[in-house]
């Protein structure tokens, strides 16, 4: 049946309303949602769990559930994410890089995630970043340490809210040199992949650059998850170095402590743990006195005295018995970052729900409070935080935390242990740290 | 010559570890002609089991060297707990069956093994270092040893003289050597074959878990120990010739000293040190130092 005239300018006269309607609406941008979904990544089984993932997991969990009931101090006390609750979807990280990949384009387009927070190996947020990109999928690194991320390209979705490798260890070695001045060796034992290379290499490099007659007596590069060090004890304690540096954790690290102790190894050197924050509750009095501990950043034992770190202690160990430990405020600097940019975002768009874009531009280059201090998008094109760092040294047993009390404890600012904007940590390092301001 | 003492009883040190790892490996595939992948859980099992039970014997107070039995009670509990029940329920059906599908079935019995030890234990790290600590310390070349690392090259060396004591003086151990040699004749001559396999891989999973007992108090017993030890032990039968008790440490005692001269005089080494005398030793003896040709069966 033909249709006359009038019917047909009826028929286009609605589409026409539909269609502008439909134009509306998307240029309006997004609805507020019912919740945010979070894919939260980090390891729940292997090595790495105990040490570092299930901690991050804890922090995750406790801090949310404290979002969405708005208990959190000032100024993150409205609750969830401009009022909507956050759901995390927590996923294991084990399982190598390409399952990582994998997974990652699950949580983004089976699970509809809003953001992922994720990864703790610097190989699997190697492998995801690229990924995250394409996928056009806001991507918040949390714990991972390798510097090579922001400084081999740029990205628009990825971002990472803590410090990279290279503050551990150039803080390492201004500590060192703090404390001990007079200091002419060093030694490092690491493990024999990416993160044990890395650290050694910038720490050394660092000494050299800050002490040019400083000379290194022994490298030992186990391999990782070796368990067993008697011979590199051997080696480390007839080379008797001032000072042995390693980047160990998790089993590796108490292990080459409990290894280390009846053999005396911290008589001879001064032992300086870049990760020795997280073995500080665990191992209580088989640390002994005068050893250095960091905690990649002002975390843990070495945090602030400011009321969003005092509420983060109180609840978590609350909840779990024992205190925070650095990848804990890791995973903090990550989800508070995330309610920065959101409200952040919906403040600029007038309270209108904002677009992943929206969200990411307001992270870049953004300033906002954590429990270890005030964190700064400041490198990577406003990508990539800086911190400072702080180093302690162990003095004695505290009966009542049960765990050996840090003294001597020196915080270097972000601009002395961070590389300007622009510049590649290695060059930073071969030329001198130059821009750094320490105190 | 300090260095070379030193290097010395680093390799001794480290192969007396890798010895008691790995022989019991080589006794399974001796008899069983099965490569026992879950062997390196059989190991983390029994560093849970020594650890739980040195925590719960050191936080009783009760007398400090008992520690050490405690360790070998744990061992034995573990392994003559575990070892029967897998090779009854399990294992005997891969008997006679391609050797592809036997691995397969104790690489399975293996990914089971890691997840029972993570739903008994947990994935927390445990520590039972009160034995490590408990013997002082010896002075050799200038630097301290524990002494507890003696205690393992003694614990190491009466588990080789008593294995080759069982096999070659025991009458049992002889039934085992005519297995060894020949199932089928053995079987002809009236030697309950299923009574043999059972024993000898109750007697390997007790030495798995006799390392992984002695292991504990020198480490964070964490989830993931037994994956390194398999292929740690591999290598170490593998250099000695599969099934080949001598075998085993000889291959130990060359892996020692090798790789402890590499951390001393060429640290950057040590990772492939293993490796490259696995391969040094293949290419010039394909079935091992102390493998034998065997006459195909028809």
């Amino acid at each position: 049946m033909a249709r006359s005239a009038k019917g047909w300018l009826a028929v286009g006269l609605a589409l026409g309303v539909l269609v502008t309607a439909v134009g509306v609406r998307t240029w309006a941008g997004p609805v507020r949602p019912a919740e945010v979904r979070v894919g939260i990544v980090t390891f729940l089984s292997g090595a790495a769990a105990a040490p570092f993932g299930i901690p991050a997991r804890n922090a995750a969990e406790v801090i949310i559930s404290e979002l969405n009931a708005g208990r959190v101090p000032a100024p993150y006390n409205t609750p969830g994410i401009g009022g909507v609750p956050i759901r995390p979807v927590i996923i294991d990280e084990a399982g190598g890089a390409e399952k990582q990949v994998a997974e990652l384009r699950r949580l983004v387009l089976d699970e509809r995630v809003d953001l992922v927070i994720g990864y703790i190996s610097s190989a699997d947020c190697l492998a995801v970043a690229p990924v995250a990109e394409e996928l056009r999928a806001l991507l918040v690194m949390f714990d991972c340490g390798t510097n090579q991320i922001f400084e081999e390209r740029t990205y628009r979705y990825v971002f990472r809210t803590h410090g990279h490798q290279i503050l551990d260890n150039v803080g390492a070695a201004r500590y060192i040199l703090r404390i001990r001045p007079q200091v002419a060796t060093i030694a490092g034992i690491n493990q024999n992949y990416a993160w044990g290379q890395d650290s050694w290499n910038t720490f050394r490099d660092s000494m050299r650059k800050l002490k040019p007659d400083v000379r290194v007596l022994a490298e030992q590069f186990p391999r990782l998850f070796a368990g067993e060090y008697s011979a590199e004890l051997s080696a480390l304690l007839a080379a008797r170095p001032d000072v042995i540096h390693t980047s160990f954790w998790g089993g590796d690290l108490e292990s080459f402590l409990i290894q280390g102790l009846p053999r005396r190894i911290y008589e001879r050197s001064t032992l300086v743990l870049t990760t020795g924050d997280t073995v500080l509750p665990r191992l209580g009095q088989q640390i002994p006195p005068g050893v250095v501990i960091g905690a990649r950043g002002p975390h843990g034992a070495l945090a602030p005295n400011v009321p969003l770190n005092r509420w983060f202690r109180e609840v978590y160990t609350n909840r779990f018995n024992v205190r925070p430990v650095y990848p804990s405020y890791h995973m903090s600097q990550a989800i508070f970052g995330v309610k920065h940019a959101y409200e952040k975002a919906l403040a600029a768009n007038r309270g209108a729900w904002p677009t992943k874009e929206q969200v990411a531009a307001a992270l870049r280059g953004a300033t906002f409070d954590t429990p270890s201090g005030t964190i700064r998008m400041a490198l990577g094109n406003g990508h990539q935080a800086v911190e400072g760092v702080a180093y302690g040294i162990t003095s004695r047993f505290n009966t009542a935390t049960r765990e050996m009390e840090l003294t001597q404890v020196f915080h270097f600012p972000a601009e002395c242990v961070n590389p300007p904007e622009g510049m590649k940590s290695e060059e930073w390092i071969a030329r001198g740290f130059p821009g750094a301001r320490c105190p | 010559m300090n260095q070379l003492l030193i290097i010395a009883v680093d390799g001794l040190v480290f192969a007396s570890w890798l010895f008691l790892v790995s022989v019991g490996l080589s006794l399974i595939y001796g008899v069983l002609r099965i490569l026992n992948i879950a062997h390196g859980s059989l190991f983390a099992v029994g560093a849970y089991a020594g650890a739980s039970l040195v925590v719960a014997y050191s936080t009783a107070g009760l007398w400090a060297p008992g520690a050490l039995g405690v360790l070998l009670v744990a061992a034995l509990a573990a392994g003559l707990v575990a070892g029967p029940v897998i090779e009854r329920g399990i294992i005997r059906w891969t008997y006679g069956r391609e050797p592809v599908m036997q691995l397969l079935v104790t690489f399975s019995v293996f990914l089971i093994l890691e997840d029972l030890t993570k739903l008994v234990w947990g994935v927390s790290p445990y520590y039972a270092y009160q034995p490590y600590q408990l013997l002082g310390q010896v002075r050799i070349g200038g630097i301290d040893y524990p002494a507890y690392s003696f205690l393992l090259l003694l614990v190491a060396a009466l588990t080789g003289v008593g294995l080759w004591w069982f096999v070659r003086r025991t009458r049992f151990g002889r039934v085992v050597v005519a297995v060894i040699h020949d199932p089928e004749i053995s079987v002809a001559m009236g030697v309950n074959l299923s009574r043999v396999y059972v024993t000898t891989f109750a007697l390997g999973s007790v030495l798995a878990a006799l390392g992984g007992a002695f292991t504990a108090p020198m480490i964070s017993v964490v989830p993931g120990i037994g994956v390194e030890v398999i292929v740690l032990a591999f290598a170490v039968v593998v250099v000695g010739g599969l099934g080949s008790l001598e075998g085993a440490a000889a291959g130990a005692l060359l892996i020692g000293l090798v790789r402890a001269a590499a951390v001393h005089l060429l640290p950057v080494l040590e990772l492939f040190t293993i490796y490259l005398v696995m391969a040094a030793v293949l290419l010039v003896r394909p079935l091992g130092l102390f493998g034998r040709v065997e006459a195909r069966r028809i």
